[in-house]
């Protein structure tokens, strides 16, 4: 044995990996929901840092105000903002115009006027910077100039007056998190209490199953709303109760395979070579039980996040000011017909985002596992 | 002389693949005529199957045919399926290689058989009945009013390829197409199946179209042969002229591909490598609470083994006689009753940990090559395998140089070692396979069946593969195989077993040329028949 | 047969009682309690009612109450509703509930078969995109988001139907209810039919039929369709126990009176027993046509057997 032969080079191989990774590439619909979901992510995590409002900031000038691509206040509100703080100051308004951009305010009152009273012009979400620039004799009448503070809500506002745009962000956050944590609390148990069940076989096997069949009788999403009703709400707890109900069908689908995978013979002729039950186990059952796993996860996510938002919908899922895609559809409805947009954009958002976890489950389910093999 | 009844001109079929358009049949021209028996012979994926498909309109979804199949004169390709459905099963009829699964599993015998007599003869239910009870006995079905009544899991393979033939026949077709009727079947039950397609074609005096890889048969009922290979004919004329003169080389190969010699017996003091005496396997069926006591299986029962080093001993028998499960008692991977001495050291009771060294001394090559290879692993890493287990020091460049000269030991370019197993073909697939059992250097290996999945021509090559190794290592074989001619080829003596006992055993000559015991004369004849 | 019957209900009642024991024991740790809320309750009357409940003996003991009285079929009065009993309850609940439900289910059923057949018969040609491109819709846009569409649009914008209320069974007042239950359903059975019909298509005995020169009629409907219905019979068993029961969804947007919406307000307001009943009502629904699916089955595959 001598360190002179020559390692003798070798062709490489396409594994099946590699091949699935060639089909899903191919796949046009997996692809475009890759991307849209990855940006989605991305703006999730990021875009509420950059968007111009916090999402607890509330705007009591833009309550309900419909998306808008141009800047707010619109002429009208303007006039009710400008009423509306001279009212609050306590004088009466004389006129006020638009002039270069700038709000001139003339207001009397039957008292003399104390030039703080600015601050009440600031203190509108319309206007700031507010100067005196006349004031008569007798104090009795003042002229004001304040800039328009110019806000976008490309999204509108809520009944509170916060932004939308930041608070559907916010709540993706917390809805694809939720998808993803759960999502793999059931992964996890499942792949474990499947593979456990389907690789020791037997009485063992047995017994987990019939456990499994017995919970499977059982109403669970009425434990989680149990759960969740009785141990408060709490973000933690939503995921081991989504995660504990999702996770029945992982273990059958992983046990299945665990089983067949066990009786295959690449197991038998590794067997016979001696190798030894872990080795069996890492080296041949896990790899071929991956791709079936990988494919059951995208599913599982989307059913997550459906069911987060289904009991965000019904109140028993995370608590203002947080906020979850599910919770803003249940005030959206509320908030029907007048302000269809606090409906409608959650729902773009969920409902988009399921759809293209799901074209990636399927798209995976194809390059992972063809039929036509 | 009479036209043809089914003339094919220029027949070409193209599947439609993400890989582009592929053509399975190439422009084949072919006549059937009344009351002859015409074999299609090709190896798997030569077009042979296909071809009759299209006739049939049978082709899959993404399947195209063209050219010319005339049925008394009318094009077949292309018929609308109404009009091809009055000819389907009336004139022209098709069965197929799986009994298992070409009945439908919902329905009874009586149902499915009834069927086509009522709608391509316009009969009555109960007139079609009358009918569909005179084809059970003419397919000499037992009980055949019971048998109206059953369902199709209710039958064995036999049974249930009798009734397809039944329902082929029951409007008296001019053509029947056999699509490897009996592949699926074991030795005994082939001849049978095959005994009463022939009678029943000289009794109804139909044209026999009979796709088959197994010359065998053909050699038995052919009047006339085509020899297809990658979707082409490449030889065609009367059996008996293809078989004493072939004019094409590719032919000549198919003729040639029988497993020739004999392997000479080892000397008589040869130690005894593998011993097992007496072995007994049970496997208990269902039971357990509330169902009542289990159903025990007597799958081994009472069986001896002694095999010689340099001996390679042939244990024959059909399907669940047992044959697989004794080698795995032997080899400890299954718990069974008896002593098993290895080398002089009883293993019987030894622990899985305990067996682990010896493992590689005592190796298995296993029949799917497309199922024993770990299809996530590479070749090299696959055939590498043990030595992680049995020489965990040795370096992974060693490991690597080991891999190499496995490959070429058993004939495979070892540059196709990172390559993954579903980029070889059946017959390198079971290469790799013999190259990770050999690498270890085992003393005895146990093949069980691992020439049964592949084409004839590449069977010979294992064949001469394993002989080969044999010769160099001094190996001990305990050669499992349903296939007679292969076993004859490879071993010096010959065990046969059914249902889990041992019927018989002696040399090749004894057992093969001389057979004493009912059921192994049966096995011979089906097997040898000429 | 009939064994086969007795042992399957007999299999049963472990199971229900698996169920009560878990949601009365998991029900009862958690903090507050039926008479908690109600702020200013005399702590005398507060004791009262907690006697007349037995809710001041020890669990075991009410367990046990609970458990002799639910075998005499007494389901125990509502704590927070206290004019009418938990049967009460379901009495006028139920009726309702099973109607939206089953029309639902049964028009998913007949719709989705049909939807299935024709995609599998049509693979990757336009039609077969368009009931795939719907099963996708139908099973990702959630009930909650499809009921308030559903009302933004036919009844509040077009005025077809009213936006909620059961309006005396009035049909237009199901519509709405009916179609928002119905269209997850007809996805996922559509999906599921087109999925196992172009598997049941390529089955040998598919081939052996053509081969026999069998009408497409029949090598469809009698020999495909019926395989291929065994998973929509194992998928509808546990969906018509799911559906019969009313959705909380559908029941609060549409503001009908099921019994759907009772569990979540039960559970808020610890009505123990309306909680109780509910979870009840529900096992019995999903043993029972659990059961119904195992007979469907036996009927449909005689390789099925009774034993």
């Amino acid at each position: 044995m001598t360190e002179q032969t020559a390692i003798l080079p070798a062709d490489k191989g396409r594994s099946l990996w590699a091949d699935a990774w060639a089909r899903l590439k191919a796949n046009r619909a997996a692809v475009i929901s890759g991307i849209y979901l990855m940006i989605m992510a991305f703006a999730c995590i990021v875009g509420p840092f950059f968007t111009p409002h916090d999402y607890t900031t509330i705007y009591q000038d833009y309550n309900r105000v419909p998306p808008s691509l141009s800047a707010y206040p619109k002429p009208n509100q303007l006039d009710l903002a400008v009423k509306d703080a001279v009212k609050r100051a306590r004088l009466d308004l004389a006129k006020w115009e638009e002039k270069d951009d700038k709000i001139i305010t003339s207001v009397t009152s039957g008292k003399p006027i104390d030039e703080r009273v600015t601050r009440y012009l600031d203190r509108s979400d319309v206007l700031e910077n507010t100067l005196v620039t006349d004031k008569s004799a007798d104090g009795l009448s003042l002229t004001m100039t304040s800039d328009v503070e110019k806000k976008y809500f490309y999204f509108g506002t809520d009944n509170s007056g916060r932004d939308v745009l930041t608070r559907v962000l916010m709540a993706g956050r917390v809805s694809l998190s939720i998808g993803l944590l759960a999502g793999l609390v059931a992964v996890v148990i499942g792949v474990l209490y499947g593979a456990t069940a389907g690789f020791a076989g037997g009485k063992t096997d047995e017994v987990m199953m019939r456990i499994v069949d017995i919970l499977y009788a059982l109403p669970f999403i009425f434990f989680v709303i149990m759960l969740v009703v009785f141990f408060g709400r709490n973000f933690i707890l939503m995921f081991l109760a989504v995660g504990a109900v999702m996770w029945l069908d992982m273990a059958r689908i992983v046990r299945g395979q665990a089983l067949s995978i066990k009786r295959q013979e690449y197991v038998q002729a590794a067997e016979a070579l001696g190798v030894t039950r872990w080795g069996i186990l890492i080296r041949h059952i896990v790899p071929n039980l991956l791709g079936p796993v990988i494919i059951y996860m995208t599913l599982l996510v989307p059913q997550v996040i459906i069911l987060e938002s289904f009991l965000s919908y019904l109140g028993l899922g995370v608590q203002e000011p947080m906020s979850s895609w599910g919770v803003m559809i249940s005030q959206g409805a509320k908030n029907m017909p007048s302000a269809n947009w606090l409906i409608i954009i959650p729902a773009l958002f969920l409902t988009s985002t399921l759809f293209a976890l799901n074209f990636i489950g399927d798209g995976l389910r194809d390059a992972l596992d063809p039929k036509d093999r | 002389m009479q036209p043809p009844i089914l003339s094919l001109n220029d027949v070409r079929v193209t599947f439609t693949t993400l890989d582009g358009e592929v053509e399975a049949v190439r422009g084949v021209a072919l006549d059937v005529h009344a009351g002859e028996t015409v074999a299609i012979v090709g190896e798997s994926g030569s077009g042979k199957s296909q071809l009759m498909m299209a006739v049939m309109g049978l082709l899959a979804r993404n399947g195209h045919a063209s050219g010319r199949a005339d049925y008394r004169g009318v094009n077949l390709i292309g018929m609308p399926k109404s009009e091809l459905n009055t000819i389907r099963g009336s004139k022209i009829t098709m069965i197929f290689q799986e009994p298992m699964t070409s009945l439908d599993p919902l329905y009874t015998i009586g149902n499915q058989l009834m069927e086509p007599i009522i709608r391509h003869r316009k009969l009555n239910k109960t007139e079609a009945r009358v009918r569909a009870l005179d084809m059970l006995r003419l397919v000499s079905i037992p009980e055949p009013e019971r048998r109206l009544n059953s369902y199709p899991h209710e039958l064995s393979g036999g049974q249930r390829q009798r009734v397809m033939i039944a329902m082929a026949l029951a409007n008296n077709p001019d053509i029947l197409i056999a699509d490897e009727p009996t592949t699926a079947l074991d030795v005994t039950i082939q001849a049978e199946i095959l005994e009463l397609m022939a009678a029943l074609q000289r009794e109804l005096g139909m044209g026999l179209v009979f796709i088959t890889h197994d010359l065998n048969i053909v050699r038995r009922i052919a009047d006339r042969v085509v020899v297809m290979r990658h979707g082409e004919i490449v030889e065609q004329g009367p059996a008996k002229e293809i078989f004493a003169r072939p004019q094409h080389p590719y032919t000549k190969e198919l003729l040639s591909a029988e497993p020739e010699g004999r392997k000479a017996p080892v000397a008589a003091g040869a130690p005894e490598i593998l011993v097992g005496d007496n072995i007994r396997v049970t496997f208990n069926i269902g039971g357990g609470f509330l169902s009542g006591p289990p159903l025990v299986l007597k799958a081994v029962d009472g069986v001896s083994v002694h095999l010689r080093q340099g001996q390679t001993i042939g244990i024959v028998g059909e399907s669940g006689s047992g044959k697989s499960t004794l080698a795995r008692a032997l080899l400890r991977l299954l718990p069974s009753q008896g002593p098993v001495h290895f080398d002089g050291q009883d293993i019987s009771a030894k622990s899985v940990k305990d067996m682990r060294p010896l493992r590689s001394e005592l190796q298995v090559v296993l029949q799917d090559p497309f199922g024993s290879l770990s299809p996530r692993l590479t070749a090299g890493q696959i055939v590498t395998e043990g030595l992680l287990v049995h020489e965990p020091a040795i370096s992974a460049a060693e490991r690597d140089r080991r891999a190499i000269a496995a490959f070429t030991e058993v004939g495979l370019d070892p540059r196709l070692r990172n390559r993954y197993p579903h980029e070889f073909s059946g017959g390198q697939r079971q290469r790799i396979a013999i190259a990770r059992a050999i690498i270890l250097k085992p003393k005895v290996v146990v093949l069980d069946e691992p020439t049964s999945a592949l084409d004839r021509q590449v069977q010979k090559q294992i064949v001469e593969l394993l002989r080969k190794l044999q010769r160099e290592h001094n190996l001990s074989y305990l050669f499992i195989s349903h296939d007679l001619a292969v076993v004859r080829a490879m071993s010096d003596h010959i065990m046969v077993m059914k249902d889990g006992k041992l019927v018989e055993q002696g040399t090749p000559d004894e057992v093969m040329g001389n057979p004493r015991e009912d059921y192994t004369k049966r096995l011979m004849a089906a097997a040898f028949a000429a | 047969m009939l064994r086969y019957v007795l042992r399957r209900l007999l299999t049963a009642i472990p199971t229900m009682f698996v169920i009560v024991t878990i949601s009365f024991f998991l029900m009862r740790v958690a903090p507050g309690g039926p008479f908690n809320q109600e702020k200013g309750l005399n702590p005398v009357i507060k004791a009262n009612l907690e006697r007349v409940f037995h809710l001041d003996q020890p669990l075991w003991r009410q367990y046990l109450y609970y458990l002799q009285n639910l075998l005499k079929g007494d389901f125990g009065p509502s704590y927070n509703l206290p004019d009418f009993t938990v049967a009460d309850l379901f009495a006028s609940g139920l009726p309702v509930s099973i109607q939206i439900g089953s029309m639902a289910l049964g028009l998913a059923l007949i719709v989705g078969i049909a939807l299935g057949i024709w995609a599998a018969l049509h693979q990757n040609q336009g039609t077969d995109y368009a009931v795939v491109a719907l099963a996708t819709a139908g099973s990702t846009i959630p009930t909650f988001v499809i009921a308030p569409l559903f009302q933004l649009a036919f009844a509040l914008s077009l005025k077809w139907f009213p936006v909620g209320g059961w309006g005396d069974g009035a049909w237009v007042n199901k519509v709405g209810p009916i179609l928002t239950l119905m269209l997850p359903q007809l996805a996922i059975v559509s999906r599921l039919m087109r999925g196992s019909m172009i598997e049941a298509l390529h089955a040998h005995h598919i081939r052996t039929a053509r081969a026999l020169g069998l009408s497409e009629f029949s090598v469809v409907l009698k020999h495909a369709l019926r395989g291929a219905l065994l998973p929509i019979i194992s998928y509808a068993g546990p969906a018509a126990a799911a559906l019969l029961t009313g959705s909380v969804i559908v029941e609060t947007i549409f503001q009908i009176p099921g019994i759907g919406r009772y569990f979540v307000e039960a559970a808020l307001n610890r009505d123990y027993t309306l909680v109780m009943g509910t979870v009840v009502v529900v096992a019995i629904f999903t043993v029972l046509f659990n059961f119904i699916v195992d007979l469907l089955y036996a009927a449909v595959d005689p390789r099925v057997r009774y034993d």
